[in-house]
């Protein structure tokens, strides 16, 4: 149920793509599960001069307005967080539930970088 | 210790090249491809599905030029194996001896001949940085143990050249802070670009914690520059470099005066650890360029250290 909630509040604003694990509030408000490539470490070497997406040549590239947006807030530090990889079990969970339960901080044994 | 590692911890000026894509003809192919600039390099790059076209895997390519006498870097790209194939091509690649990893996120399937291909992605080359940092303390990312761990030397990309421009240094630190202890910058056709970069990766001590080294790309022909302009993501050549090639009596000779124009500039840059020299079918140019540049040898740049070119 509250999967279904999640969805339609974030769809619309955000394109969430309910990966479950959400990390936003560090990337501009800009979800980065909208880059064809799903990366949530910064842009890829492929941004076209006019920073539009090199897969989608129509779309702005989603760091790039990461970037840019995460700087206006308070936090705009968080944008150079090193972001684990991308549990795929998750995805198509809530991630409020997963922040609540702190099941979305969970990384695997190996990893072993400090945000 | 890799060749590679070793002369960049003594602070030598380094060179490495890249492999020209192979698809067939065995080592014999491998051989020809390096044998004109073998002198010169330090490694040689074993190239990942390079413009997502399919060719021998970088693997593969590695341990052949291991076999024939040449240190490899083997780049590695998140475009196509998820997080499992990719420890499975490092952990095989540290059985065979291949210390330098170069970790990219790859060009997109829709780069390449085969567009309709399922695009992986599973990490991106942030994270590829990390878990190779984990191998080399001996686990899996699962934790599970690697006894003995092997030795590797990390490496990343990263493209000044690309927006968002003022962000770039700050991501080769990120990629630094997960485990890059060399970075090979895109190619870039803009002196300004990589001067710009390189003062702010000075400023911001990412020149003091990680080798720079910039690429530069040899071509033969002014269309060969209006080729990589349209179709290699990342990579912009300005039309005044294309025209000027064009314009020329011998627009061959202008394409190599224009490498060797941006080699030097992007040499005397404060933070600049070495070059990446690139030809598309012009393996003599690399020589070439080093000696245009002064650049010696690999063998006389150990044996005068330290050497500043």
């Amino acid at each position: 149920m509250i999967e279904l909630v999640e969805a339609a509040v974030k769809k619309p604003i955000f394109g969430c793509h309910m990966c479950g694990q959400c990390v936003l509030h560090s990337t501009g408000l800009t979800c980065p599960m909208e880059c064809p490539k799903t990366l949530r470490n910064g842009p890829c070497g492929g941004v076209r001069p006019d920073g539009h997406c090199e897969v989608k040549p129509e779309m702005r590239c989603v760091w790039v307005k990461a970037v840019e947006r995460s700087r206006r807030l308070p936090w705009a530090h968080e944008l150079h967080d090193i972001r684990p990889p991308v549990d795929n079990q998750l995805e198509g969970t809530s991630s409020w539930v997963n922040l609540y339960t702190g099941r979305d901080k969970q990384t695997p044994k190996g990893w072993h970088v400090e945000a | 210790m890799s060749r590679l590692e070793d002369a960049l911890a003594a602070g030598r000026f380094a060179v490495t090249a890249e492999l020209l894509t192979v698809d067939a003809g065995g080592l014999d192919a491998v051989q020809e491809r390096f044998a004109p600039y073998a002198d010169y390099v330090d490694a040689t790059n074993a190239t990942d599905n390079t413009s997502a076209h399919a060719h021998a895997s970088p693997l593969a390519v590695a341990i052949a030029l291991k076999q024939l006498g040449m240190e490899p870097v083997m780049q590695l790209t998140c475009r196509d194996r998820n997080r499992i194939a990719l420890e499975a091509e490092i952990a095989g690649a540290a059985l065979h001896g291949i210390e330098n990893i170069c970790c990219l996120t790859g060009d997109d399937v829709t780069a390449g001949d085969e567009p309709e291909a399922r695009r992986v992605f599973d990490l991106d080359s942030i994270q590829l940085l990390a878990l190779g940092v984990a191998m080399a303390n001996g686990t899996y990312l699962s934790g599970r143990k690697i006894d003995p761990a092997p030795h590797l030397f990390l490496g990343a990309v990263e493209n000044a050249g690309a927006p968002p421009f003022d962000y770039r240094v700050d991501r080769a630190l990120k990629k630094v802070r997960a485990g890059a202890r060399f970075l090979q910058l895109q190619v870039g056709f803009r002196p300004e670009q990589t001067e710009a970069f390189m003062r702010e990766a000075v400023d911001k001590g990412l020149a003091a914690e990680c080798a720079l080294i910039p690429s530069i790309c040899l071509v033969r022909s002014p269309g060969a520059l209006r080729f990589i302009d349209a179709n290699v993501p990342g990579i912009e050549v300005p039309v005044a470099i294309i025209e000027r090639c064009e314009r020329a009596a011998d627009p061959e000779a202008e394409c190599f005066e224009v490498a060797c124009e941006l080699a030097e500039h992007a040499r005397s840059l404060p933070g600049v650890a070495g070059l990446h020299l690139i030809s598309f079918r012009r393996e003599a140019g690399i020589a070439r360029l080093c000696q245009r540049l002064g650049i010696p040898t690999r063998e006389t740049r150990a044996d005068s250290r330290p050497v500043a070119v």
